[in-house]
């Protein structure tokens, strides 16, 4: 079976690099399958849950903004930050979507909706890909 | 002269400092080992970045995003990266004095420039020259995570985008090796110059080159910001380990000087017993 190299890389150091069948990953225009022997394309990403396809198995990983940067044989993806789902610290995510959530009903002045719904996002993508349900 | 007593407290509290000092260069010297690893961990994103914004820039000649044009400059920006403690040596006041001529050279009014401090030496320093200081971050850890720093760079980031100042320049000690740190100036925004590491492919966008602009540029402006931050805690690290070496040092130089010099007195003090005791015996004779 073909494989792709993936590799995704955080500023905080590299994340993951392995071997994959398929990548299924959340773009600005939607969801992209990308093949071994794909045309070298640049996309950016949303927040959401990769899916790296592997033989018999798929893991999961959360990834928050940034690109994904294909090659023919390659696949690298930027992300400002991005966990496995073996990673993720799920008491966290649950607190911070607990004050999002928060921010978002009080409806005060002065409160930044853009931020609070992002990290809202973050967070319950995050319970996702730990939960396993994408 | 100083009294026997007098010398020997002189002696014990001196130990004590280097014994501290000493302690904090190797606190210093294993902390200066992580943020070597960090930085080193940052490198391959960075690369990366670089690459694929080098490509795009180089690709198509059509493409221009305002964060890389420059514009008429009717304020400046200085980002600089200095550090929260003391003891690190020359390592925020060559950072300060290089900024202050900077600005001395450029600029005649305060009403030019703004000021956008990492740390808290910084922030204090400018704050006494009573300079508009947009944001500031203090207290950072020491091996700082993206998301700590995240906060300033998209805000700096922010603001030239949306026009409160026209470009940026980042200042911030340049780890070269664990004795020599190098005061760096950076131009960051406008961003210029954008040189690819490797081998460029040419790509498909999807959906367009000026929408992968739109998010890969901050994102580079950002990691940029990061990389001095990173590359500044190891400098910070290394003077703090520098400085407390040669503390060290110049602690035991003075405890052997005050050593001879206490046994000297003590040396005095007998001779002069034996000479008194001496004499009194030959008055008796």
């Amino acid at each position: 079976m073909k494989t792709i190299t993936v590799n995704i890389v955080t500023p905080d150091g590299p994340v993951y690099d392995s071997e994959v069948s398929m990548i299924i990953a959340v773009t600005a225009t939607g969801e992209m399958g990308v093949l071994p022997g794909h045309i070298p394309t640049v996309a950016p990403l949303g927040i959401g849950a990769v899916r790296l396809k592997k033989e018999n198995s798929t893991e999961l990983v959360a990834v928050n903004g940034g690109f994904l940067e294909i090659r023919p044989d390659k696949a690298t993806i930027l992300a400002q930050s991005a966990e496995l789902a073996a990673d993720i610290d799920i008491a966290r995510a649950q607190e911070s979507a607990k004050r999002a959530e928060g921010l978002l009903q009080a409806k005060k002045d002065g409160v930044d909706f853009k931020r609070a719904e992002l990290s809202l996002k973050r967070a319950m993508n995050r319970i996702n890909v730990y939960e396993g349900n994408v | 002269m100083a009294s026997l007593r007098d010398i020997k407290n002189r002696i014990t509290s001196t130990k004590k400092t280097s014994q501290i000092t000493n302690a904090m260069q190797m606190v210093s010297a294993s902390k200066l080992s992580r943020a070597e690893i960090n930085a080193k961990a940052f490198v391959p994103y960075m690369e990366k970045v670089q690459d694929v914004v080098a490509s795009i820039a180089a690709g198509s000649d059509n493409t221009s995003h305002p964060m890389m044009v420059a514009r008429p400059v009717a304020k400046t920006a200085y980002l600089v990266i200095t550090s929260d403690r003391g003891l690190v040596g020359g390592y925020n006041a060559n950072i300060l004095r290089k900024v202050m001529n900077r600005i001395r050279e450029r600029h005649t009014s305060k009403d030019e420039y703004v000021i956008l401090s990492v740390g808290r030496k910084g922030t204090e320093f400018f704050q006494k020259q009573e300079m508009t200081i947009l944001e500031s971050s203090i207290g950072l850890s020491d091996h700082p995570t993206f998301a700590e720093i995240k906060e300033i760079a998209r805000k700096a980031v922010g603001m030239f985008s949306d026009g409160t100042y026209d470009e940026v320049y980042m200042y911030y000690n340049h780890f070269v090796s664990a004795i020599s740190q190098e005061v760096t100036e950076k131009k960051l925004l406008p961003l210029s110059n954008i040189e690819s590491t490797g081998s460029t492919a040419s790509y498909e966008f999807d959906p367009s080159a000026e929408a992968i602009l739109e998010v890969l540029l901050p994102q580079y402006a950002e990691s940029l910001i990061f990389g001095a931050v990173l590359d500044g805690k190891a400098s910070e690290h290394a003077a703090s380990m520098t400085a407390m070496k040669s503390a060290t040092d110049n602690a035991s130089d003075l405890i052997n000087g005050l050593t001879l010099s206490y046994n000297r007195a003590r040396q005095a003090a007998i001779t002069q017993e034996i000479t008194e005791i001496v004499g009194g015996a030959a008055a008796l004779e």
